[in-house]
């Protein structure tokens, strides 16, 4: 028998970096908080913020009209597809009630003087379209003709829904998340088993070390990324307008930034609590203020300027900038430049102030 | 080895300080190329401090340390040298749960430039059975030597084990000092701590007592207990005070310690002949219309050596 070559040694980075996927993949709860968790989000949001048809105007017109013009106007609602209009018959008493109650829009009854009365609150939009809709309705049908003649455009420009808005926050988010997580808690969990103290006891350096970290939820991120663009392609025909490879650039950027945030988060505890706490009290007011799930134009203008300078803002904007408006990389150099900062800027801090055992 | 090769160790004023107790205070500590030398001494003695000095994980306060000739910290290859002949087992690492035996060993074997194979080492640690189980399902027996097969995975010449057996059944210990022994056949090199003596005395070539930061005697395990001047250790109370005199006045009698409480005495001496020298005892006992309690005789121990140096036991704290 021929002699079998000496095995060739296995690259302590490689063999490390596995390791981590395994584990990663070893642990149930990551893939729920991963892959699980944003689809429900998307599923939930994209589906109760979903656009519907408008709801036709809800009209109460009183049993008890019998002539003039009230009644003629009455008679031309009732001969309306239940599309258009929802009638609803009942005594002025009881429709007055479900006029303050909201459950109908507008009352159409005839006024002392013989004109035609709407009661409606102004305050309600939906009080307001009613009386135009209603009042439309009434003067076609007793002969009014249109002065010019329109074309209604209904079809809205791609990426304005909600669905397409909420898509990138939630990208955005996950790589925040896992960066932060699978980096940062994963570095003080192995530094609070004293694994990390045994590890320097041996050959492996501290660039190894780091490395295996970043390479390992650089594999991830692809998969991340590639679940939520095609989760969102397929069940709620969200489209990339921009390049999909720039998508995953800006991908790539947002992780390593959020790893330079682990890795300063991670630094010096040696404490899971503790690191959980740092994380905690990074990623969830940036939930709020960066836009994730609603739009920070919300927030007064004041702010603005601090909101666009976190982390979180900018990779959302370049995101969605990407996938609604088609953004190329020169519209978002100001996000990706605020993204380097940040994770230079962190990730220089962490390792300088990081202790190795 | 010849002499002419440096020591596996050699620290020379070694100290640590902590900001409340000098851990390691100034010890000087060498370890010979293929002896076992093991540190003995109770819980906060400073074993842990010192060992993990030499293994380069705890900056030291003041001294010097080489491993065969390479100096900590002189050098990142200096280090990196050192990092490639050293085999750790710490007082307490958990190895990562969610994986399996062989994929940790594989993990550590990937570190070094040279490495035994993983299936060599399954077998001398006897976890053949065990190499596809998650590491979070091993007993403890188990994971200590899951332990010290990553200890050994790099083909070390010093392997540094940290109290290997503390809270083990005994057939696990034994399991542990015959993987210990297994390498110290091929040639290597150990520093040990412990705080149990019979474990110093079956692996040890030389003991180091520590205590207090000191190391405060440091012999092979013979001359120890010989220095007592005493084969055999004889304890008892009784509810009289006896004089320290007549005590030592006892055929064959070496050390004698006799502490005194509320009219009653604890007697421990070492004696050469406990045939002469126990009818003695218990002649003047009765000669002082004593009652004797708890009479215990044994053979002088390590552990002895350790109450002779301290006036303590090694596991009273
Ligand atoms: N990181 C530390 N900070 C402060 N004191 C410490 C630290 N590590 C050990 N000590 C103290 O140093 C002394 C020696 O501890 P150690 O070396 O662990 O003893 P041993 O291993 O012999 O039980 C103890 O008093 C302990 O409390
Ligand atoms: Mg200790």
């Amino acid at each position: 028998m021929a002699d079998t070559p000496p095995a060739r040694r296995k690259s302590a980075l490689g063999t490390l970096i596995l390791a981590r996927i395994r584990m990663f993949l070893r642990e149930p709860a990551v893939i729920f908080w991963v892959f699980a968790f944003p689809a429900i989000l998307a599923v939930a949001l994209g589906t109760a913020f979903r656009d519907r048809p408008p709801e036709p105007p809800r009209v109460g017109v009183p049993t008890d009209l019998t002539n003039g013009v009230a009644a003629l106007a009455s008679q031309r609602l009732q001969t309306l597809d239940s599309d258009r209009v929802t009638l609803e018959r009942a005594t002025r008493q009881e429709l007055a009630d479900k006029l303050r109650k909201g459950a109908i829009d507008v009352i159409v009854e005839d006024a002392p003087d013989g004109s035609i009365a709407y009661h409606f609150d102004p305050q309600r939009a939906e009080g307001r379209m009613s009386r135009l809709v209603v009042d439309d309705v009434i003067q076609r049908g007793l002969g009014r003709q249109d002065a010019a003649s329109v074309r209604e455009v209904t079809e809205l420009p791609k990426g304005a829904r909600y669905i397409d808005f909420l898509l990138p926050g939630l990208i955005a988010m996950n790589l925040m998340g896992s960066a932060l997580w699978g980096v940062g808690y994963g570095m003080v969990q192995e530094r609070s088993k004293k694994l990390m103290r045994r590890f320097a006891t041996t050959p492996l350096t501290r660039t190894q070390f780091l490395t295996s970290y970043i390479a390992s939820r650089l594999v991830f991120l692809a998969v991340e990324v590639a679940f939520l663009v095609g989760f969102g392609a397929l069940v709620f025909d969200v489209t990339i307008q921009g390049s999909l490879p720039l998508l995953f650039g800006v991908a790539l950027l947002g992780v390593l930034t959020f790893t330079g945030f682990a890795v300063l988060c991670a630094a010096r505890t040696s404490s899971v609590e503790v690191v959980s706490g740092f994380i905690n009290a990074l990623t969830l007011p940036m939930w709020l203020l960066s836009g994730t799930f609603f739009s920070y134009e919300r927030f007064p203008e004041a702010f603005h300027p601090i909101i666009k300078l976190l982390p979180l803002t900018a990779l959302n904007d370049a995101l969605r900038a990407i996938t609604n408006e088609g953004a190329g990389l020169v519209a978002i150099a100001p996000q990706l430049a605020t993204l380097a900062g940040w994770g230079l800027l962190t990730f220089l801090l962490g390792v300088r102030l990081f202790r190795w055992r | 080895m010849n002499d002419a090769s440096p020591p596996a160790v050699a620290c020379r004023k070694l100290a640590k300080k902590y900001p409340d107790v000098l851990a390691v205070d100034h010890i000087d500590l060498e370890v010979r190329a293929g002896e076992c030398l093991a540190v003995l001494g109770p819980n906060g003695a400073g074993k842990t401090t010192t060992v993990e000095m030499i293994e380069g994980l705890t900056e030291p306060s003041a001294g010097e340390i080489a491993l065969f000739g390479h100096v900590w910290g002189r050098s990142r290859s200096d280090d990196q040298a050192i990092r490639e002949l050293l085999g750790v087992q710490l007082q307490e690492t958990h190895f990562q749960e969610r994986l399996t035996v062989l994929e940790t060993i594989e993990l550590f074997a990937s570190f070094y430039r040279r490495s035994r194979p993983a299936v060599e080492l399954l077998a001398l640690v006897a976890l053949e059975q065990k190499r596809d189980a998650k590491v979070g399902k091993l007993s403890g027996g188990q994971k200590q030597r899951l332990a010290l097969a990553c200890a050994l995975v790099g083909e070390p010449r010093l392997l540094c084990l940290d109290e290997p057996t503390t809270g083990l059944d005994p057939q696990s210990r034994r399991q542990i000092w015959e993987i210990v022994e297994a390498f110290k056949a091929r040639g290597g090199t150990i520093l040990l701590t412990t705080h149990y003596m019979e474990e110093a005395a079956r692996l040890a070539d030389r003991v180091a007592i520590m205590d207090h930061g000191h190391i405060i005697a440091l012999d092979t395990p013979d001359v120890l207990i010989a220095s007592l001047g005493a084969e055999d250790i004889v304890a008892c109370e009784v509810d009289r005070v006896l004089d320290d005199a007549d005590l030592r006045a006892l055929p064959t009698v070496g050390e004698v310690m006799n502490t005194t409480t509320e009219g009653r005495s604890r007697i421990r001496l070492s004696v050469r002949d406990i045939g002469q020298a126990l009818p003695a005892l218990l002649a003047l006992t009765a000669a002082r219309g004593a009652r004797l309690d708890g009479l215990v005789t044994h053979r002088a121990t390590l552990e002895d050596v350790f109450v002779h140096h301290t006036g303590r036991g090694l596991r009273d704290g």
